[in-house]
């Protein structure tokens, strides 16, 4: 079975820092990484692949140097990595996003399944996979936890709720979403590495995919970012002191005081 | 050509923009600003530029539609067995307060099965109208037949706002929707307000895991779409006596679908899920041992709360993975939040730094989630767990 990941490259770190005197942003730490939840995407693909036979392809969209990036996927059992790249992709949203990979993955064609991460870290949208697939006009489930069932044509997985799991059927080709219950990522082997070397990472333009420019980038980005600001917590601490026996009390007091018990 | 660009008569090499940029895609070349390729064009560097240094060309969008065509705030009525989630209340009170503004109607939309009690709850907690579709093949929630049905409605109705809960389910039809109608969707959103000089909805959102916030818009097309996170706005005081209609739209309500639910399983039997939980009580690798946990537990039943977890505990195998709160967790925002033997790493705050009151019991007095805490105690949680289970039985009978 043929099965395309989708992979994105997002900061190392999350930590934005303000800078009192300055009032800006600091930003440590930009060096780039594979978004941690695709890791387990790439994992479930290459482990389908392996059980199925067939072929695990990635794609990102991104700039150029994601190319390096995507090396470390074909380390771990990936065949063939493609990349997405034109400035015209530039300022995507989820929309654009979506469309530009449904237009890469169709470019890629004969696939049986695309599996994404279950949101990006730095967006943390958790979007693209639901608009892609409705791009691709397949169907799809986010959240997935576990495949219970593979093959031609069909898939049974397990969708992550927020009391439990629920069991879904879908025909293939469909898109899933998964979250990092799923698996647990190997790493490169030697094998591998070698060959993650010397592979040959496609990067495709938007002609090279058929892409209407009109769609992509900022251009096919309804949404647009107006401001940003850094949040303040202003936060009173208070460290409560004493025996354990006061502490609990004093802890108690103060929260009873303050009625933060639901209200049934 | 739509692009950012540096105006390097204005430049003066101050080197904020550098700073400002997320992506790391601004490099002082002398003493000129350089945009990088990895540019991604957000645009947060253009407010940074204290100068006017920085040239953001916008271009034209696509798709673009008559936007005065559109009318009307709804949001998305989540329900379980004809009950309706929380986050239908909470939205209903931020629609409520959107569609004021705009001096327009607020409509819930409920689809399952069996929803007559639900309908009355809506409208008692602000509904103008409530558009009902109801079917025996709809009473559980089917990513498919949802979509296929809500776009019907959309199509014909024509809001100009739509809300839905950033719940698994609205996080899953959410873009399903925009993607097929071609709108925009923010994700996640903490604020909603409408722009007094035009009407446009603004939306509120964290980013880079609760560090950033940014603020987006969605000028040209409809309904500006968002989902909106748990616990953030305050439903109405419900009313029963108020007034609303409920409407029964014609739509075609797929016969057969590709998609099929073959089972719902619960495995987490608490009163109450985390996002929705008033008071969550967390643990973390202080408690030493799997076994603790029962600890957080009769905390949690005692205060009627949800219980939550480091990823620490779930990567070790100590609790299930619905627990952990944090970047690759849930997002929660109770009330109250009891972090017992959690360090406090920066991802375990991007899940639950916006709680109200943080109550943090730790041994050691530089354990970083001290720096977030309402109230701290150092101290050893297995010596402060059994204590205060006691003292809030005795209080709360
Ligand atoms: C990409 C990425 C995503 C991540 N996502 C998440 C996430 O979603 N959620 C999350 O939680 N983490 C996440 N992490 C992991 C995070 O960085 C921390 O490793 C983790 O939160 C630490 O868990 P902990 O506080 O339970 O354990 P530790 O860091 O080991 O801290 C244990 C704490 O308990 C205290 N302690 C020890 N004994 C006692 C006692 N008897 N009484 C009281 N206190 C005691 C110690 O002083 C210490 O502060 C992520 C990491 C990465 C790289
Ligand atoms: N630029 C991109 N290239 C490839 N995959 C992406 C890209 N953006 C998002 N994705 C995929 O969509 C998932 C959700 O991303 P997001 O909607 O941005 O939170 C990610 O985990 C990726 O699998």
């Amino acid at each position: 079975m043929n099965v395309i990941v989708c992979v994105k490259q997002v900061p190392g770190t999350n930590e934005v820092k303000m800078n009192k005197e300055t009032n800006t942003i600091i930003r440590e730490g930009a060096e780039a990484i594979i978004n941690p939840f695709d890791t387990y995407a790439v994992e479930e693909g290459v482990r389908i692949k392996e059980q199925t036979g067939g072929k695990a392809t990635v794609i990102s969209m991104g700039i150029p140097s994601v190319a390096e990036l995507l090396r470390q996927t074909i380390a771990v059992g990936i065949d063939e990595a493609v990349l997405l790249s034109d400035r015209a992709f530039a300022g995507s949203d989820s929309l654009a996003t979506s469309y530009a990979l449904s237009k890469g993955i169709n470019k890629i064609g004969d696939f049986d399944l695309v599996i994404c991460g279950k949101q990006a870290m730095d967006g943390d949208t958790a979007q693209v996979g639901p608009g892609l697939a409705e791009k691709l006009g397949i169907p799809h489930t986010t959240y997935v936890r576990k495949i219970e069932e593979i093959r031609k044509g069909y898939i049974r997985c397990q969708r992550m709720t927020e009391d439990g799991y629920e069991v879904i059927e879908m025909p293939l080709p469909a898109v899933i979403t998964v979250v990092k219950e799923i698996n647990e990522p190997r790493l490169p082997s030697l094998k591998g590495m070698m060959k993650a070397k010397k592979a040959e990472i496609r990067i495709m333009t938007a002609d090279d995919i058929g892409a209407d420019k009109d769609l992509c980038g900022l251009k096919g980005s309804p949404t647009q970012v107006v401001e940003t600001f850094v949040p303040v917590h202003d936060v009173n601490s208070e460290m409560i002191e004493g025996t354990p026996g006061e502490q609990v009390k004093r802890l108690a007091e103060k929260l009873l005081s303050m009625k933060f018990m639901t209200v049934k | 050509m739509s692009g950012i660009r540096i105006i390097e008569e204005s430049c003066i090499g101050c080197r904020l923009c550098v700073k400002a940029c997320p992506f790391g895609a601004i490099r002082m070349d002398g003493r000129k600003a350089v945009i990088l390729d990895n540019c991604t064009l957000c645009g947060i560097c253009v407010p940074a530029c204290k100068f006017n240094a920085i040239d953001y060309e916008k271009g034209p969008v696509s798709n673009a539609v008559d936007i005065t065509k559109y009318s009307g705030v709804w949001i998305f009525a989540e329900q379980k067995n004809g009950v309706p989630e929380p986050i239908s209340y909470e939205l209903l009170g931020a629609g409520r307060k959107l569609a004021d503004d705009r001096k327009t109607r607020l409509t819930a939309v409920v689809i399952g099965d069996k929803l007559s009690d639900a309908c009355e709850k809506l409208i008692a907690y602000g509904a103008d109208e409530v558009m009902a579709v109801e079917d025996g093949s709809l009473a559980v929630y089917n990513d498919e037949s949802y979509s296929d049905i809500f776009v019907q409605m959309i199509r014909k109705g024509r809001p100009e706002i739509l809300l839905m809960g950033a719940t698994t389910y609205g996080r899953s039809l959410a873009p399903r929707i925009a993607s097929r109608i071609n709108t925009g969707l923010t994700a996640d959103c903490t604020r909603l307000e409408i722009d007094p000089a035009d009407g446009k909805l603004l939306q509120t959102r964290p980013a880079f895991g609760g560090n950033l916030m940014a603020t987006i818009i969605c000028p040209n097309h409809r309904p500006q779409m968002a989902t909106v996170r748990h616990k953030v706005m305050k439903p109405l005081e419900p009313d029963y006596s108020r007034k609303g209609l409920v409407t029964r739209p014609e739509v075609s309500i797929p016969r057969e679908t590709s998609v099929k639910v073959r089972e719902v399983v619960k495995t987490i039997f608490e009163m109450v899920s985390l996002a929705e939980a008033d008071v969550i009580v967390s643990g973390g690798r202080g408690l030493g041992a799997p076994e603790n946990f029962k600890l957080i537990n009769e905390l949690a039943e005692v205060l009627g709360g949800a219980v939550g977890a480091s990823r620490a505990t779930v990567d070790a195998g100590w609790i299930e993975y619905n627990h952990q709160v944090g970047q690759t967790g849930q997002t929660v925002g109770p009330h109250v939040y009891f972090a017992c033997g959690i360090s406090g790493a920066v991802q375990h705050l991007a899940g639950m730094s916006s709680s109200d009151i943080i109550v943090a019991i730790n041994k050691n007095p530089d354990a970083p989630i001290f720096k977030v805490a309402t109230f701290g105690i150092v101290g050893d949680a297995m010596e402060i767990l059994p204590l205060l289970i006691k003292e809030f039985k005795a209080a709360l009978g």
